[in-house]
């Protein structure tokens, strides 16, 4: 994630996620039950135009690869060969023989630490930063030139540190995701509207109740689209820290399929990442959606 | 009647970059408990910041306000104000909002059914109990600034402090607003400060007329009191020779004494 792609986001705020096509029900009746039809319609506009692509895809893939010199597996052989793990995701043979799922939910076991370190850590700064005018004078250079560094840049200090492979993991995943939840919380606090402000002071809301009843909720919009870029980032850098520090995460999986030469097996485990980053994203725009509805309405 | 609020000799001024601007020069106002005072005067003469002043939102360069002989400099509920463009809080209803103040104010003293039918008394003392659920994006300008009220009261202040609450709304909604403002006024005996640019406003609901002079560094320039007894209705009103010698005062006072600078050019 560049730079860019941060402020872009920021100055958007909480761009509305994209709501499925609303049926609107012409009456009352037609509203409470569920029409079969209009459901099924629903779905198949949802679901057709994804699936034709993806056809045409593996069919491209499968002709491209299909003469013995090409140096990657074509679908039909990732199939063949890889069947075990698309078709059983939970089988468990052993420490270092599990499923893919298995090791997909041990690298979100290691995302969900870093990452709600993050988000709490990474509030928190991003009020202080955006309520105090020092503050941000003192740490705002600070965290810019310190969100430009690569997460892996961070693996080998934070295995000095730790001197063990999984507390560094979820340090890199830590420190890859408050970047960005830091810098939106203290834009979005930053905007909250003078007014909102003179009620907590003639209320004499404390610095608590100030936090927790209007800067929270005035921010919100702005601490999701951070939280949001967050997750994405910490997915991303999960899987690298895991091709280095080893164990039993979805990302040392692909670094040992490389290492024996299981091409189809590194296939299907970014199939496996790929669909797992999209579900965190959608998880936390859902969540986002629930906690500021009616907020941004002026 | 005995002095309650005293703005005694308040001078404010703004520091910007080196450069000092005088806004107001000694201020000097006692209001009595239960009084109804507007403020008027043309735009820029610092008539919102004097109400700051009033509320502790800012802070006075010179002087002091003092509110039964004590000096307050910082905000608190015993000065409620009601902000021009209503102020409530969009995430939260109408009954949340009012229950934000109510729950801060008297968090301690009233138990929570005591808290409940207290909000809604001040819902209903402005007629929005119907619409407690909604969010301030779902009801009209009008009855926003009617629930901005009923926070305010809901916080049993002794001074409530109006920011030109009505500038915002249609001449009909804001009609309805001042009957409603003077109705609770009658009832409650609140003393009141409001903010206005509307003649007609200020000789209808005001005990007495605060008209300042232009800035830079504005002050009082003379208090009209408006003897017309209570209850008023407007209509009865804009034939009443009493009403019409004010409304003149003040319009003379305005556009002839101490005319809009820039409206002159």
């Amino acid at each position: 994630m560049s730079i860019q792609a941060i402020e872009d986001t920021t100055v958007k705020a909480f761009p509305a996620p994209a709501k499925p096509a609303e049926v609107i029900a012409f009456t009352a009746k037609a509203r409470r039950r569920f029409d079969p039809i209009v459901i099924a319609g629903k779905l198949a506009s949802a679901l057709v135009p994804p699936v034709i692509v993806i056809a045409l895809m593996l069919v491209v893939w499968q002709i491209a690869c299909s003469s013995p010199t090409a140096s990657l597996p074509p679908p039909t052989q990732v199939w063949n060969e890889a069947y075990d793990l698309i078709a059983h995701p939970f089988f468990d043979n052993g420490p270092q023989d599990i499923g893919l799922a298995w090791r997909v939910l041990i690298s979100l076991q290691r995302v969900a630490i870093g990452f709600g370190l993050a988000a709490v850590v990474g509030v928190a700064l991003g009020a202080l930063v955006g309520q105090s005018i020092w503050a941000m004078r003192g740490l705002d250079p600070v965290f810019q030139i310190l969100r430009t560094v690569p997460p892996l840049a961070w693996l080998p200090l934070s295995l000095a540190a730790f001197r063990d492979s999984s507390p560094s993991a979820i340090f890199v995943i830590f420190i890859t995701s408050i970047w960005p939840v830091i810098i939106n919380t203290a834009v979005g606090v930053r905007n909250i509207p003078e007014d909102y402000r003179n009620v907590s002071r003639i209320l004499r809301l404390n610095q608590f109740e100030f936090f927790m009843k209007i800067m929270v909720p005035a921010a919100a919009p702005y601490i999701f689209t951070g939280l949001r870029i967050g997750i994405g980032l910490s997915w991303l850098a999960i899987v690298a820290a895991e091709m280095l520090t080893g164990g039993v995460g979805i990302g040392f999986f692909i670094w040992d399929a490389w290492n024996s030469s299981r091409l189809p097996d590194i296939i299907v485990a970014l199939a496996y990442i790929g669909v797992t980053g999209f579900c965190l994203d959608r998880l936390v725009a859902a969540a986002g959606a629930f906690v500021t509805r009616g907020t941004t309405a002026k | 009647m005995t002095t309650y609020l005293k703005l005694d000799h308040i001078d404010k001024s703004f520091t910007r970059g080196g450069q000092v601007s005088e806004v107001l020069r000694d201020i000097r106002l006692t209001i009595d408990k239960g009084e109804f005072v507007s403020i008027i005067g043309h735009s820029g003469c610092g008539k919102s910041t004097l109400l700051n002043l009033i509320a502790g939102l800012t802070k006075v360069s010179a002087g002091a306000v003092l509110l039964e002989d004590k000096e307050v400099d910082s905000p608190g509920p015993e000065r409620a104000v009601v902000f021009q463009n209503h102020s409530l809080l969009p995430w939260l209803t109408v009954y949340e909002n009012i229950n934000l103040a109510v729950s801060k104010v008297f968090g301690r003293t009233k138990s929570r059914t005591e808290r409940h039918d207290w909000i809604m008394r001040n819902l209903d003392l402005v007629q929005m109990a119907h619409a407690r659920d909604k969010r301030p994006a779902e009801i009209s300008g009008g009855m926003k600034q009617r629930v901005g009220i009923a926070r305010a009261l809901a916080m049993e202040p002794k001074i409530l402090l109006l920011d030109e609450p009505f500038g915002a709304l249609d001449a009909l909604t804001r009609a309805h607003l001042q009957d409603a403002v003077m109705d609770i006024h009658s009832r409650l005996g609140s003393t009141t400060i409001m903010i206005t640019h509307d003649v007609d406003e200020a000789v209808l609901l005001s005990d007495r007329i605060v008209m300042m002079t232009n800035g830079p560094a504005a002050t009082i320039g003379e208090v009209l009191a408006v003897p017309l007894a209570r209850p008023r209705r407007r209509v009865e009103l804009s034939s009443d020779r009493t009403f019409l010698r004010c409304r003149e005062a003040v319009l003379k006072f305005l556009y002839e004494r101490h005319r809009f600078v820039e409206a002159a050019e």
